[in-house]
């Protein structure tokens, strides 16, 4: 791996609390694990703001160079505080256990849970709106 | 891909026996023959005291050539004791 690639990664895992590699983009995976991965982060309720993906089949040196990387062999990988977390089935446990939300809610990465309309706190700058589902 | 004859499940599962020290080994070819998708199951107590990540990369470290060779690659990994509190939990054997 060029000393390029090695510090375009870097940049890549600090660039969001949450990093995904993975294989397509979030709106069209191009592989199930990664598709299943997505769907994952998705129900943890992962802020997108704080999430950044990476598609490894628009970058030859990134598919190759992440493996190195992290010493690897698959993708997805997912990085958390730019720790290296697991792929694919590590995430799929860590979410069944609970561990995945502890992880992801101590690099407060999650989307805040709605106020308590009772409580004093008042939102400052965003005006409340209601999500139908 | 390569010339190689395409992985099977029968030898991915010695070779996991083997490598793994694993008393316990469950092989899916998830491909449809072309022997490029498995999932697998491994019950070893090299895991002991491990945790997932570190089981993870032991299993990726003693299969790596044969995981470089496949496009899909999926482990479930237990101790013993953890494989049998399983069996216990949702009556597989």
């Amino acid at each position: 791996m060029s000393e390029e690639t090695k510090k375009a990664i870097h940049e890549a895992v600090t660039s969001a609390p949450v990093v995904l590699f993975m294989k397509g983009t979030p709106e069209a995976p191009a592989c199930g694990f990664s598709r299943a991965t997505i769907q994952i982060l998705g129900q943890q309720g992962v802020d997108p703001a704080k999430f950044a993906a990476y598609n490894v089949l628009e970058d030859p040196d990134l598919r190759t160079g992440i493996k190195e990387y992290s010493d690897w062999p698959t993708i997805p990988q997912l990085y958390v505080s730019s720790e290296f977390v697991g792929g694919c089935d590590i995430i799929m446990s860590m979410a069944q256990s609970g561990e995945l939300a502890e992880v992801l809610e101590k690099a407060n990465a999650l989307v805040p849970e709605e106020e308590e309309p009772a409580k004093g706190e008042s939102a400052k700058e965003e005006p409340t709106k209601e999500e139908k589902a | 891909m390569s010339s190689e004859n395409p992985l099977t499940s029968d030898h991915l599962s010695k070779t996991i026996k083997l490598r793994l020290q694993a008393n316990e080994v469950e092989v899916q070819d998830m491909s449809g023959g072309c022997g490029q998708a498995f999932a697998v199951i491994i019950v070893s107590d090299i895991f002991r005291g491990k945790n997932k990540l570190t089981r993870h990369r032991m299993v990726n470290n003693a299969l790596s050539d044969e995981i470089s060779h496949i496009h899909a690659f999926t482990q479930k990994v237990f101790t013993t004791d953890e494989w049998e509190e399983q069996k216990r939990l949702f009556g597989s054997s």
